[in-house]
C-alpha cells in the first residue's frame, strides 16, 4: 500500500480516506470461547497436524459436532467436556466465526 | 536499542503523508513485555486484529524454550531444540521485536525504560512476564543453589543440567522433587516430570527410585495418575503429601539433601521446584499485589491496579484456570481482541475461555484436564457441568490417542503462536 500511495494524488487520496475509514469500523473480535479452539485446531492452513480441522467448515457442520459432543452422541477425549460449557447461541456464534476464518 | 522490523519504512513514509488526526489513530502503541505463549500470542493477534497500531515485543531473549513437553527433554525422550523458536514470524507481520529487558513502567506518563535506558510510550501495555522463583525458599535453595540443584521449571539450561545429572546418576540412586505450594506454573508438571522420570529408570536404572516431596495435599488429575503409577512403576515412584511430611523446609548443598521437618531425603538428583510469583516487572509496575500476583479485570486483563497495564498468562490471577500454556495462549487472544476494542473506543463483553492441560505418564500413556471459565464477580470460575479429568478408567488405546493429541497440541499452539 505504501508503495502505490507514494504516486498520484488521487490514490493518496483514496487510500487515506480508506486508512481513516478502517481506523473509525471497531476491529472484528471473535465470539466468546471461539479464540481458544485454534490452541488445537490451527487456523493457519500451513500448519500440519492430525487434529481435525475445522477453519472453513460449514457452520451447520461445526454446530453439529459440538451438539454431539455436548449430548455424549460423539465420543471424545476432550471435545465432550468442552462443548459442555457452552449454550445453543453461543455454539451458533463460534461455529459461524470459526467457519470464517481461512 | 535496536528494533526490528520490516514494515517501519512504510509506515514513515505513509506517516508523513498523513493529516495529524488520522496520524494519531494509525499509531497507536501497545508494548508486549515478555515473549512466551501468552505475550507473542498477544503481540500476534493484536497486529491481526488491528493492522495500523505498532505492536512492539519486549523479550531479552531472542529464543524462546517451551516448558511444555521439556520433561521429555530431561527424560531423553526428545532434544531441546525440540522446544526453541524464535520471533521472525513475529517481525514478519510487522511487530516491532526488542531484545532487551523492560526494567521501569512509569503508568502515570505511560511509559516503560529499557535495560539500555531508552523510555518508550505505549497507549496500552500488556505485561506477560511469566513466574519468578521466591528465592530462599526452602531456606538455602537460592539461584546459586539451583546450578546444584536445578529447577528446570524455566525450560532450556536448567532443563539439560536435570538430563546430565540423571543421566550420570548411578543405578540405585534417589532421584528427590522437592514440589512448591500452588499457585504455580503448571501445576500437573510435577506429577508428568515425575511419571517420565519413572519411565526412564524403569529401563535404564531399575533399582534406583524416584520420590516426590510435595508442600501439598493434593494435586490435579490425582487419581489418575496414582492409578497408572501403581499399574506402571510399582515400587519406583512414590509421593509423599504435606500432611505425611511432605513439605521441604530446607537444603542441604554440600550432601545434595532434602530436610523436611522429621526427614534428611539424601538424593542422588535433587530437582527442587520452588515457591512462585509473578515475574520482577509486575512488581515494578504496580500491578501486583500483597500475594506477589496481579488481580486482572477478567473482560479486558486490565489491572485494577495500574490503568492502561493489562496482565496475561502465568503471572495473572485467573481464577480457577490453571497456569498452563495453553491457557496463556487463550488469554493472550482475549486480552489482544479486548486491548483492539478499548483503543476503538468500545467496550469489550466478558467472554468464556478454555484450557486444556496435557499429562504425559508415559511416552504413549497421556491424559488430561480441561476447563471451560467464564468471569463470575470478577473473577474466572468453572462453567459448571462442564470440563474435568479423563477417566480414570480407560482402554490403552484412549490413553495412546491422548498422548498424540498432545504432541499434536504442541505442534499446533507453537506453530500459531511462532510459525
Amino acid at each position: 500500500m505504501g508503495g502505490v500511495c507514494a504516486f498520484p494524488a488521487v490514490i493518496v487520496a483514496a487510500c487515506l480516506f480508506a486508512l481513516v475509514a478502517a481506523a473509525a469500523a471497531p476491529p472484528a473480535v471473535p465470539p466468546s470461547g471461539a479464540a481458544s479452539c485454534s490452541g488445537c485446531h490451527a487456523a493457519d492452513p500451513k500448519i500440519e497436524t492430525r487434529l481435525p480441522r475445522i477453519s472453513g467448515r460449514p457452520p451447520a457442520e461445526i454446530a453439529a459436532a459440538m451438539e454431539a459432543f455436548r449430548s455424549g452422541q460423539k465420543p471424545a477425549t476432550v471435545m465432550d467436556r468442552i462443548a459442555k460449557g457452552f449454550t445453543d447461541a453461543e455454539i451458533r456464534a463460534i461455529a459461524n466465526w470459526v467457519s470464517a476464518q481461512k | 536499542m535496536k528494533i526490528r522490523t520490516r514494515r517501519s519504512f512504510l509506515k514513515g513514509s505513509l506517516a508523513a503523508l498523513l493529516p495529524m488526526p488520522a496520524l494519531a489513530q494509525a499509531q497507536r502503541r501497545v508494548i508486549v513485555v515478555g515473549g512466551g505463549f501468552a505475550g507473542a500470542t498477544c503481540a500476534r493477534e493484536l497486529k491481526r486484529l488491528v493492522p495500523n497500531a505498532r505492536v512492539m515485543l519486549v523479550e531479552p531473549n531472542p529464543t524462546f524454550t517451551a516448558c511444555p513437553f521439556s520433561n521429555g527433554v530431561i527424560t531423553g525422550l526428545r532434544p531441546l531444540r525440540a522446544q526453541q523458536f524464535n520471533y521472525e514470524g513475529l517481525g514478519g507481520l510487522g511487530i516491532s521485536l526488542v531484545y532487551l529487558s523492560a526494567t521501569k513502567v512509569d503508568p502515570q506518563a505511560r511509559s516503560i525504560t529499557l535495560s539500555d535506558g531508552t523510555a518508550l510510550p505505549y497507549d496500552r501495555l500488556v505485561l506477560a512476564p511469566g513466574v519468578d522463583f521466591r528465592w530462599g525458599s526452602p531456606t538455602g535453595y537460592d539461584e546459586a543453589a539451583s546450578a546444584r540443584m536445578p529447577h528446570a521449571w524455566k525450560a532450556g539450561e536448567q532443563t539439560l543440567l536435570l538430563r546430565r545429572q540423571l543421566e550420570a546418576m548411578e543405578d540405585g540412586g534417589l532421584v528427590a522433587i522437592s514440589a512448591p505450594p500452588n499457585p504455580m506454573r503448571c501445576p500437573t508438571g510435577v506429577y508428568e516430570r515425575a511419571s517420565l522420570i519413572a519411565f526412564y529408570l524403569k529401563a535404564r536404572k531399575p533399582r534406583s527410585k524416584v520420590i516426590i516431596l510435595d508442600a501439598k495435599d493434593s494435586f490435579p488429575l490425582q487419581r489418575q495418575f496414582q492409578s497408572a503409577w501403581q499399574q506402571l512403576y510399582p515400587g519406583l515412584l512414590e509421593w509423599v503429601p504435606l500432611s505425611n511430611d511432605g513439605k521441604v523446609v530446607s537444603v542441604e548443598l554440600a550432601t545434595n539433601t532434602l530436610v523436611t521437618d522429621f526427614t534428611q531425603h539424601k538424593a542422588a538428583v535433587a530437582n527442587v521446584i520452588p515457591p512462585q510469583k509473578a515475574g520482577a516487572i509486575a512488581a515494578m509496575a504496580g500491578v501486583a499485589d500483597r500475594t506477589g500476583w496481579c488481580p486482572i479485570d477478567p473482560a479486558t486483563f486490565e489491572s485494577p491496579l495500574q490503568k492502561n497495564i493489562h496482565v496475561i498468562g502465568d503471572a495473572a490471577i485467573s481464577g480457577a484456570m490453571a497456569k498452563s500454556a495453553f491457557a496463556a495462549n487463550a488469554q493472550g487472544k482475549a486480552c489482544a481482541a479486548a486491548v483492539a476494542l478499548l483503543l476503538a473506543d468500545e467496550t469489550p463483553a466478558p467472554g468464556k475461555l478454555i484450557n486444556t492441560c496435557y499429562s504425559l505418564v508415559a511416552p504413549d500413556y497421556g491424559i488430561s484436564i480441561v476447563g471451560v471459565y467464564q468471569p463470575v464477580n470478577g473473577q474466572y470460575v468453572d462453567v459448571e457441568g462442564a470440563g474435568g479429568t479423563s477417566p480414570l478408567e480407560a482402554p490403552r488405546e484412549t490413553r495412546a490417542a491422548e498422548a498424540n493429541y498432545a504432541a499434536a497440541w504442541f505442534r499446533t499452539i507453537t506453530a500459531e503462536v511462532f510459525g
